[in-house]
């Protein structure tokens, strides 16, 4: 029909840069009438958006259900690439019909621990609900601590923070720290095990740092032997 | 010689009757200056040869008080200095559309006593990946300015908003009157701040997060509202995707006894809304969740779900549906009849499953539903929601070359059935002049119409002519409009409509339409009311952009993406308009001899550009 062919021409998309070399308009498509002089947003758009940091994400969960149709669908033409953000439908709208078309349980509002951010959860024994923070943030075991004094300072009540890093080099500092009844952080590294906040160097721990757990000394005593252990092989 | 200000008693919170001159002159705890010894002023007597102005100031307050709308109040500020200073102090309720426009600093210096904050942040076409994550719209600087500002601050209410536990957690702290959190379109945060809110804030009345994305932090938020009686009325989270503890759930609702409002998240199965529903039969409006079973359902004893529905004889407003069963839908028969508001805009619903459900909601008077109703289903909208006041139709499949159940057969439909109709979203694959034009005709009462033809530059399917008698018909025909959205092929023609008929539009979407920058110039010389516009993937230019300086101090934002403008000009412009804002967002860092603009955003400020924008914002 010449109205499907007027859409199929009429909507190939151009865009033209002002003056530039790519403002040529395609005769096949000004013969069918189209007014416009565009160069294909759709590579454009695309290309640019997945490059930046962070969209990517976006991008997925928008696009997944996008490639899944544009193969299912052999009686049509082959279906153009969708254009950014076109139909203007909420991303959190298509997640949910995308969950219903597959009938998927996986998490279509994915964290966005996507590109750089190095999340982890933080709970403090006491405490009613966790925290989330966001490792890259902090450049030291001191600026860590000072955010996580602060995120649960309703709780500690001036027992966590003020005595400052642990240091593992006096032992019997470290054993007076382990026996009171001030909080110390805890963390599960790569291996599954539990370990005292402090006991590698900053980088290293933000690699292998999964999840923070704020504890009382008393508790945490049970730590300390292995925390030597791993401190002393670290360091030498 | 400044006047000491007359300040409101504290527990006057502007929603008290008046007080007479008597004893608004003795509330007054601040007075320093030793003229103002305003306890002599005899009640009634309006005495104008001492203290003119401070007795002006006074009635002035208590009149004050009674202006609720934010455009009585602003008209009301002009006046002179005394009353923008009165109006400044009984302003409760302040409203920022654009929270770049101005700083938190001077919101709290001008307005000392709010109780009610609506913020919000990124432009609407945010909303559909045109601009990177973290360009900004944080609430942080707000609630750290207002923390110290507003302790009595009682409702917060953001769109679009960046908002992080932290905040949350500080907002919680720090107004101990706290009532009311309603965050739509909002990120940043997860359960664990929400868990904060519903711990701290002991008075809280209402808890909406819609279309909120919500980090899923495992944590157990609904057991975190206090043990003893609350005060909520409202408790919405079916965004939030993560299982809740049904079982604490129960509890918060059965210890809830003002709540009226609750919306569940599809984690909530039908079983359990029913428990829900038999222990809270005084719900005006109810989310129903998945409305689908657990994986296993029990066939034995399966509950009377229509029993539930017919003990809530005072649902009013129903959604929810999120991964619905259809055979279960006839459970919510009992209340068809009272519906004014219907949301099956989850719901995979074909004609059949709902022309019977439909056939009983004669109060609707708002409907949002999906395209999978088809043209059929509309009809029987048409036929009985005579009251129809608005209407959204989303896509199933959101492509542009997708099968496209509605057309205008069903818009006509509409047209003919509901002639008290005044806002519609309709997405659809094929659309006529014809049924555009007899729509303007139809109803009158129309002040939004957002019309999206899925398929680019598509024209009218039947004559294959540019859509532009169908939308001019629109600005002429429907002489209340204020919100248009366009679709379809359009020409200059269609812009020149709008110009010339649409005098009261505030707000404007354009996308792949026009011819020229002519198109523009239309619309920014024609429609003196336009406060928002937003524009993509249209061949508008320099010379259309320039034609509109004269517009851009009296409008909230503008936005243009995929256009054809240069930053020379963009330049040009925010140099010649000091108050403007002029936002570049997302060109190549690394070519900066390229002088193509892919997303301009502006907007008036009051306090200059922020401090705030990422890389790959550029401030001109």
């Amino acid at each position: 029909m010449i109205g499907q062919l007027m859409n199929l021409k009429a909507t190939e998309l151009c865009l033209g840069l002002p003056g530039g070399p790519e403002t040529v308009e395609s005769p096949a498509k000004s013969a069918v009438g189209n007014k416009r002089g565009f160069s294909e947003t759709v590579d454009l758009m695309l290309n640019l958006q997945s490059n930046k940091e962070g969209t990517v994400d976006l991008n997925n969960i928008a696009a997944a259900p996008k490639e899944k149709t544009l193969i299912t669908d052999p009686a049509k033409p082959p279906a153009k690439a969708q254009v950014v953000g076109w139909p203007p439908v909420r991303n959190y709208r298509k997640n949910m019909m995308t969950q219903q078309k597959t009938t998927g349980s996986e998490e279509a509002n994915s964290d966005k621990a996507g590109t750089g951010a190095a999340l982890v959860k933080v709970s403090m024994d006491g405490a009613p609900y966790l925290r989330k923070v966001d490792l890259k943030m902090y450049k030291s075991y001191q600026d860590l601590s000072d955010a996580l004094a602060k995120m649960f300072s309703s709780f500690t009540m001036g027992n966590y923070g003020a005595q400052g890093m642990i240091d593992f080099m006096n032992e019997s500092k470290l054993m007076d720290l382990l026996n009171s009844s001030e909080y110390v952080p805890s963390y599960e590294d790569k291996d599954g095990d539990w370990m005292l906040v402090g006991d590698v160097p900053w980088e290293m721990f933000v690699e292998s740092c999964k999840r923070l757990r704020i504890m009382k000394g008393s508790e945490a005593i049970g730590l300390a032997p292995r925390a030597m252990e791993k401190y002393c092989k670290n360091r030498s | 010689m400044p006047q000491d200000r007359p300040q409101m008693s504290e527990d006057d919170d502007g929603q008290s009757p008046p007080l007479d001159l008597r004893s608004a002159a003795i509330a007054d705890p601040c007075s320093s200056s030793p003229n103002k010894s305003r306890n002599c002023i005899p009640s009634g007597a309006m005495t104008s040869q001492a203290f003119p102005d401070h007795v002006l100031e006074n009635v002035l307050e208590n009149v004050l008080q009674f202006l609720d709308s934010r455009s009585d109040r602003n008209a009301a500020s002009l006046v002179c200095k005394s009353w923008w200073r009165v109006e400044s102090l009984t302003r409760s309720e302040v409203f920022i559309g654009n929270c770049y426009a101005l700083s938190p600093a001077r919101l709290t210096q001008r307005f000392k006593r709010i109780r009610s904050l609506l913020l919000k942040g990124k432009p609407r076409f945010a909303d559909f990946n045109l601009m990177p994550p973290d360009w900004g719209a944080n609430f942080a600087p707000w609630v750290s300015t207002m923390a110290k500002a507003y302790p009595w601050l009682e409702k917060v209410d953001l769109k679009r908003m960046f908002v992080t536990d932290d905040d949350l957690a500080l907002l919680a702290d720090s107004f101990p009157g706290f009532k009311e959190l309603i965050l739509v379109c909002c990120e940043g945060f997860g359960t664990s701040g929400i868990a904060i809110v519903a711990n701290k804030c002991r008075k809280l009345k209402v808890l909406d997060l819609i279309e909120s994305e919500v980090s899923d932090d495992e944590v157990d938020w609904i057991s975190c509202f206090p043990e003893d009686v609350t005060n909520l009325e409202s408790l919405a989270f079916d965004c939030v995707e993560a299982p809740i503890n049904f079982k604490a759930l129960e509890s918060l609702v059965g210890r809830s006894p003002f709540l009226k409002k609750l919306r569940l998240n599809r984690f909530v199965s039908l079983e359990e809304l029913h428990r829900l529903l038999l222990g809270a039969p005084q719900l005006t409006s109810l989310g129903t969740g998945s409305f689908s079973h657990d994986n296993a359902p029990q066939s034995e004893q399966e509950p009377d779900y229509a029993a539930a529905f017919r003990a809530c004889k005072s649902v009013v407003c129903l959604s929810g549906f999120r991964e619905l069963m259809p055979e279960y839908l006839p459970a919510i028969f009992p209340v068809c009849a009272n519906l004014t508001s219907l949301n099956f805009s989850y719901a995979n619903v074909s004609p059949d499953m709902f022309k019977p459900i439909i056939h009983n909601c004669h109060k609707l008077q708002v409907f949002w539903a999906l395209d999978s109703i088809c043209d059929e289903g509309l009809l029987a909208v048409a036929a009985t929601c005579k009251e129809l006041r608005e209407l959204r139709i989303f896509p199933f499949d959101p492509r542009e070359d997708s099968e496209g159940p509605v057309s205008e057969v069903g818009l006509l439909a509409i047209s003919e059935g509901c002639r008290n109709l005044e806002s519609i979203l309709y997405f659809c694959q094929r659309m006529t002049n014809a049924a555009v034009i007899t729509m303007s005709e139809n109803c009158p009462e129309l002040t939004v119409f957002r019309l999206c033809i899925m398929g680019r530059h598509r024209p009218d399917h039947v004559t294959g002519k540019p859509m532009d008698e169908g939308f001019g018909a629109i600005v002429k025909n429907c002489k209340k409009l204020t919100r248009l959205a366009v679709s379809g092929l359009l020409t200059d023609q269609a812009f020149r409509y709008m110009g010339e008929y649409g005098k009261l539009i505030r707000t404007l979407s354009v996308a792949f339409a026009g011819d020229s920058d002519m198109a523009l110039r239309h619309v920014l010389e024609g429609c003196p009311r336009l406060q928002k516009l937003e524009i993509r993937d249209s061949p508008f230019g320099d010379v259309a952009l320039r034609s509109g300086m004269h517009r851009y101090y009296n409008m909230r934002f503008v936005w243009m993406s995929a256009c054809r403008l240069s930053k020379g000009c963009c330049r040009d412009i925010a140099r010649a308009m000091p108050n403007l804002v002029v936002e570049v967002i997302g060109s190549d860092d690394d070519e900066d001899n390229r002088d193509y603009v892919e997303t301009l955003y502006m907007y008036r400020s009051l306090d200059g550009p922020r401090k705030d924008a990422p890389k790959f914002v550029t401030i001109l």
